[in-house]
């Protein structure tokens, strides 16, 4: 009997998926699918939503299995031959630290956000792609984790990630932006997540981390980078066809759709300022500046992009012209909040040496001699001096993006940029117009938010001293926290450098 | 001699991280499991309220009525982490794609009793949208359930009825000659043939409960506990009779995930159980209700396809044994029956 031709994966995902859904009679679709509306979408046909995935479970099951079996090699194989000994400095790692505390956590949250729409999103082809999506992120939570449990075991701040993101202050930034989406109805959520983050902001944030290891021999971390490619780009397809299929539907899902871009682009954009930090200052080996990093991935691609969504009657975000304003200040402005509250972060800063200085200066030749440079080597002084500078004054936040107030004027940037709104009997201050404007939106949100510095003044968060504060933090103090100069960490990295290199010693 | 490689030694600071050496009282090294599944989802200090449940934070703890001291006592006795669960899965599928290829370059279902094939295409095609509803219903767990522990196992288990209801389709388009016009009859005895409809009502009130401790237990306990070996066991041994063999084998899957996941819907059930009087009165409750409803919707779709066979009389016993069965089961898990 001759062998029937076999059905391509597109083909079979039709017929074996989408044909599964029914329309409910014993109970109102309406009550099955209860949040699909509020927000004001209005979907006249879910069928015409082009799936990006098209993967059957089976086929998922056969690739991923696959991609995991070669990734825990890699990672086994780098632990077993003490892998992190071949990473350019121990000084690298204060990336990886921000990213185990502050980006694995949201991973997570995606896979929980996901499976809430793989649930609740009414038509079968969205609801799938939804339900891989959530599958995926809880891979890349579990891989990260899983990659970096090995760094844990020889370094510090790792130690306790997840306690971290619920407390400490400069995490309450990437917490609260995924709380924010997640907190929204599904369709901003997937503007959020999907469109805003996933596809326009993904290669200056992730790709970002994932390059900072191949750069510096983080062989670890870049595989798992590598293997998250694929999954990433289904992403990205996911993220495309999800703002499509809103715009395509319905004339008064414009409107709508705009706001949540404007106010996904400034909330995105604000928290990659860290990746902005993490790029001009904590990697050792350099990949590019956050100034040429935002040209390229956003001036450059997202203005094609939106170029192409103006047919649907899309315009560019609000305010991405200040954020170019600012490109070639933010990554220095963040830098140097983190400098002087380093003894109550989870990560080490230090003073940047003459050939890093002169990096900065020829990627930022318009500001970085002129606004930084005299900064820097103003703390290096005290340094030396043996007065290493720590801000002790708890700052104030901006409430929407929970930033310390640290950002400067859009056209001056000697001038902190300060903006604020009157809510029920209430002054709330923001960092910029962007973030005033999300505030404004929807204030009864906001005034709900964990600000770090009220908290702590609220005396909710372990007692009135930092002391008390970082310990609450379960920060081991003279460890994770103050300066790379004079840590233990600097310390064993020296003698494992010895150790490795005998003949190089004199 | 012996063969041995000189590697550097170098003493690791700490062995895993705080919140495992915490839970587990010392710094020992940990599971894979362990590290990716204890305490990974954020418990406090959420930033605003879902504007579509004000009620209720982020991840709430209330969303059920079942209480719990401590949400990570619901331990997979799989281990199942996303890289373990999948490669199970593979293999398990690679079984299944094996016995898909045998059954079809044989053509094996030629010697199968062609009454005995209308009947299997008639329980097995419809079947795929309670798979489909299994799925909902275990993202519902996924999403509002509390503790990565028992919400990425739920997040695994949906993900399985999703691959169950595509076997089934599979088997649908092996016996149509791969048109879809068993998947289309399919769909319509689901949603209209008598046999099917207390079930799909159960299906779609399930739908609709708000607790998800509610629905794991009326699902994954409770329905699957008696359609599954009523279908997969019972059914397929009528079908013996009428050389049924190379259908068992398009459906073994099923039979040996059953096994499988029951281990991992015991332990919850155990766990959730044993905490306190409360709520083992409460799962109890749900148990008796949803069991009841199962053998209830379960008896119309007996009738139907033993008496399809000539095997009518028997339905009634084949529907109690699995009965008695689930409920020996609950008993066994520290349940009222």
């Amino acid at each position: 009997m001759a062998k029937k031709k076999k059905m391509g994966l597109k083909q079979k995902y039709a017929l074996l998926t989408r044909g599964l859904d029914w329309e409910t009679t014993y109970q109102p679709m309406d009550k099955v699918f209860p949040y699909d509306k509020f927000e004001g979408i209005k979907i006249k046909d879910w069928d015409a939503w082009e799936d990006p995935f098209r993967l059957t479970m089976d086929a998922y099951w056969k690739f991923q299995a696959e991609k995991e079996r070669k990734l825990y090699a890699v990672i086994d194989s780098f632990s077993q031959n003490n892998g992190h000994l071949g990473l350019t400095d121990a000084r690298y790692l204060s990336a990886v630290k921000l990213f185990l505390t502050g980006v694995s956590p949201l991973e997570y949250m995606a896979h929980r956000q996901f499976a809430h729409l793989g649930r609740h999103l009414r038509g079968a082809g969205p609801r799938v792609a939804a339900q891989m999506q959530s599958l995926d992120e809880l891979r890349h939570a579990q891989t990260q984790i899983h990659t970096i449990s090995h760094y844990n075991r020889y370094f510090d701040g790792f130690h306790d990630w997840q306690h971290m993101h619920d407390r400490v202050w400069y995490l309450s930034v990437p917490k609260s932006f995924f709380d924010d989406a997640a907190s929204a109805g599904p369709f901003e959520f997937l503007t959020s997540i999907s469109f805003s983050f996933e596809y326009v902001l993904t290669n200056l944030l992730f790709v970002p981390f994932m390059s900072g290891a191949a750069y510096n021999g983080d062989l670890a971390t870049v595989t798992f980078g590598f293997s998250a490619q694929s999954d990433e780009s289904r992403h990205m397809t996911l993220g495309l066809e999800v703002i499509k299929f809103m715009l395509e539907q319905d004339e008064g899902n414009v409107p709508i759709v705009q706001r949540w871009i404007d106010k996904w682009f400034w909330r995105g954009y604000r928290l990659l300022s860290l990746v902005g930090m993490m790029m001009d200052y904590m990697l050792p080996k350099k990949i590019m500046s956050w100034q040429e990093a935002w040209e390229m991935y956003f001036e450059e691609q997202g203005g094609a992009l939106f170029e192409d969504l103006a047919r649907y009657g899309i315009r560019p975000p609000k305010y991405h012209d200040v954020a170019s304003k600012e490109k070639d200040r933010i990554s220095h402005e963040v830098w140097a909040i983190f400098y002087q509250y380093t003894h109550a972060a989870g990560f080490h800063t230090w003073d940047v040496d003459e050939a890093h200085k002169a990096w900065l200066s020829e990627k930022y030749p318009n500001t970085f001699d002129k606004l930084y440079r005299p900064r820097l080597e103003m703390w290096k002084g005290m340094a030396d001096a043996g007065n290493r500078f720590y801000n002790n004054a708890l700052p104030q936040l901006c409430t929407t993006c929970q930033i310390p107030m640290g950002f400067t004027e859009p056209d001056d940037p000697s001038t902190i940029c300060f903006r604020s709104s009157e809510y029920g009997g209430d002054t709330y201050h923001f960092c910029s117009d962007g973030c005033k404007d999300i505030f404004d939106h929807e204030p009864e949100k906001y005034v709900q938010s964990w600000l770090p510095v009220h908290q702590i003044y609220q005396g909710n968060c372990g007692g009135a001293s930092v002391e008390d504060v970082l310990k609450w933090y379960h920060l081991n103090l003279g460890t994770d926290n103050m300066a790379y100069e004079g840590s233990p960490e600097q310390k064993l990295w020296s003698q494992w450098m010895a150790g490795r290199h005998p003949v190089a010693a004199e | 001699m012996s063969f041995q490689i000189k590697t550097l030694d170098i003493e690791p600071r700490r062995q895993t991280f705080a919140y495992i050496a915490r839970r587990f009282g010392a710094d020992r090294p940990a599971s894979r499991y362990e590290e990716a599944t204890y305490d990974v989802q954020a418990r406090t200090n959420f930033h605003y309220r879902p504007i579509w449940a004000p009620e209720y934070e982020i991840h709430d703890e209330n969303r059920t009525a079942v209480v719990m001291a401590d949400w990570y006592v619901f331990k997979d006795p799989r281990q199942f982490y996303y890289a373990t669960y999948n490669q199970s899965r593979a293999a398990m599928n690679q079984v299944l794609d094996g016995n898909f290829d045998t059954v079809e370059e044989r053509g094996m279902l030629a010697r199968v009793a062609p009454e005995w094939l209308a009947t299997a295409k008639a329980y097995l095609v419809p079947l795929r949208h309670y798979e489909w509803g299994a799925n909902m219903n275990n993202f519902t767990i996924a999403d509002y359930g509390y503790g990565t522990q028992i919400t990425s196992a739920a997040a695994f288990h949906a993900a399985d009825r999703l691959g169950m209801a595509q076997v089934l389709g599979r088997i649908g388009l092996l016996l149509d000659d791969q048109t879809g016009a068993s998947l289309d009859e399919g769909h319509a005895a689901w949603t209209d043939g008598a046999e099917w409809q207390d079930l799909r009502r159960a299906v779609e009130d399930m739908f609709v409960v708000e607790d998800w401790f509610e629905v794991f237990v009326a699902q994954n306990l409770a329905m699957d506990g008696i359609l599954h070996p009523l279908v997969f066991d019972h059914f397929d041994a009528a079908g013996q009779a009428h050389n049924g063999a190379p259908l068992s084998m398009l459906t073994g899957f099923m039979v040996d995930w059953f096994k499988d996941s029951s281990r991992w819907v015991d332990a919850v059930i155990k766990a959730a159980a044993q905490e306190s009087d409360a709520n083992r009165a409460l799962l109890s409750g749900w148990y008796a209700t949803w069991s009841a409803r199962a053998v209830q919707v379960a008896r119309p779709l007996a009738d139907r396809v033993l008496g399809d066979v000539g095997m009518g009389e028997g339905a009634e016993a084949a529907v109690a044994t699995v009965a008695e069965q689930l409920n020996a089961r609950a008993r066994k898990l520290g349940l009222d029956v």
